[in-house]
């Protein structure tokens, strides 16, 4: 670890990972700083990516894939069952990870690609100069040390606080924040290549419950409920525990996975001077799926592109670096990201007759190209009320 | 005061994300509560397990 990089990184997740290594390859010094004694655990991840999304940045390798899905369930709250395949029956769709390994794989290649790399090692606070970051504290086995930075990545998860410690509020609204429970589960019986997601008020109020394959007989069974819904005799662990001792009453559970998953919007601004902040911290998880593996990846290797560019140029000014925030808004997961925002604001709110009406006007449906906005838009072609009752929204969804 | 339960506290970072005022920070296995804590019980809410709770001052 040196005293001075052009860039800082704090996280050492898919997005710190994804932003070490584009810096380095861009010829930048960069260190990655991740507070965790071991990078990829423990994990907090449901670990489900579409094949696509996955592809976009690294080849599929079978040594951080638990299994392979080629479809996918949605369970009504009355039991109904919707199937959703590929137009090709068979064909892969998407991945369980193994994140542990798919975390550690991440940042060797940015290590390979030049990056340094520092564990138990805490970024405790910025360095502020001028109202501009410059660098951070970095405490690591009792010793606390200056680095300073042209550029500092913030990337530090849902537990975000470098940026709040720079001054930008980071809360997520307590409605807005999926509490969450999963269970690694060995010995059940369970359909090996599709995921499952159960929905309604009894099951995962404002949410849902996933049971993702993990290989033979074995799957991540979890739940996340709105933190609204939350409290004593009624928090998530319940309602997973319940559904567990229903459906899988011999299962083994052989890890055990708190977590906390954002569904707000974005944050209103993810560039200040001399910092970006990124994935999980920027708040740029899918507010639909609750997805944020491939949002973590796009936004940490944009946001070092942009850094590049800007130090290049010697203006790491917040009106400078807004390139960023600008970038990611307009691509095509900025939009994303507010369309399935607006989306879950109306799915969250619909009782469970009109779920079950929904889920039940479709059993099956193989899409060309497998994704939730298609799903959607089948939904919506099969039941026309919708469009109505969706207003302003239906039409970005033709 | 907020009490942290260790022994049920999963270390996840849920309740650091809900805290209006900043005062929890997840310190790798480790939550800690800043003196700026003012009780409002939003963490405890939240908390997939449980673990955290209001308590009157001893």
């Amino acid at each position: 670890m040196k005293s001075k990089y052009d860039m800082l990184v704090i996280g050492g997740g898919p997005a710190g990972a994804l932003a070490g290594k584009t810096a380095a390859e861009k010829g930048l010094s960069a260190l990655i700083v991740e507070k965790r004694p071991a990078i990829g655990a423990p994990v907090r991840c449901a670990e489900g990516i579409g094949k696509e999304a996955l592809c976009e940045f690294i080849d599929p390798d079978p040594r951080w894939i638990s299994a392979e899905m080629t479809g996918a369930t949605i369970v009504a709250p009355d039991g109904f069952v919707m199937k959703l395949g590929s137009e090709m029956a068979g064909s892969k769709v998407g991945y369980v990870l193994d994140r542990k390994i798919f975390d550690r794989e991440l940042v060797w290649k940015a290590a390979e690609a030049g990056c340094d790399v520092t564990v138990k090692s805490r970024a405790a606070a910025p360095i502020l100069e001028d109202g501009a970051v410059k660098g951070a504290k970095i405490e690591h086995a009792g010793k606390t040390t200056d680095v300073r930075a042209d550029v500092v990545i913030a990337a530090d998860g849902v537990e975000s606080k470098f940026s709040r410690w720079c001054g930008i509020d980071t809360t997520v609204p307590v409605r807005e924040i999926m509490s969450s429970v999963q269970y690694v589960m060995t010995d059940i019986d369970i359909d090996e290549q599709s995921t499952v997601f159960y929905l309604g008020n009894e099951v995962a109020p404002e949410g849902y419950l996933w049971v993702f394959p993990k290989g033979k007989r074995s799957a991540n069974v979890g739940i996340g409920i709105s933190g609204k819904k939350s409290g004593e005799g009624h928090r998530a662990k319940d309602y997973l525990d319940r559904f567990v001792k229903k459906t899988f009453p011999e299962g083994k559970t052989i890890e055990y996975i708190p977590g906390g998953v954002s569904v707000c919007r974005p944050l209103a601004n993810t560039a200040a001077d001399g910092l970006l902040i990124t994935g999980d911290a920027a708040r740029v998880v899918d507010p639909l799926t609750g997805g944020g593996i491939y949002n973590a990846m796009y936004t940490g290797r944009l946001a070092a592109e942009v850094a590049a560019v800007c130090i290049g140029k010697g203006d790491v000014s917040r009106k400078a670096l807004m390139m960023y925030d600008r970038s990611w808004r307009e691509s095509k997961l900025g939009k994303s990201i507010e369309r399935n925002y607006l989306i879950k604001e109306y799915v969250i709110k619909l009782p469970d007759t009109k779920l079950n009406e929904i889920i039940h006007s479709v059993s099956n449906i193989n899409m060309k190209e497998f994704s939730t906005i298609n799903l959607i838009k089948e939904i919506i072609r099969v039941n026309p009320k919708l469009v109505l009752e969706l207003g302003v929204l239906a039409a970005s969804l033709r | 005061m907020l009490k942290v339960h260790r022994d049920i506290c999963g270390y996840c970072g849920c309740c650091v994300s809900v805290c209006p005022e900043g005062a929890l920070e997840l310190i790798d296995a480790y939550l800690s509560v800043e003196k700026n804590c003012t009780n409002c019980g939003v963490c405890a809410k939240v908390c997939p397990l449980g673990a955290l709770e209001v308590v009157d001052e001893e």
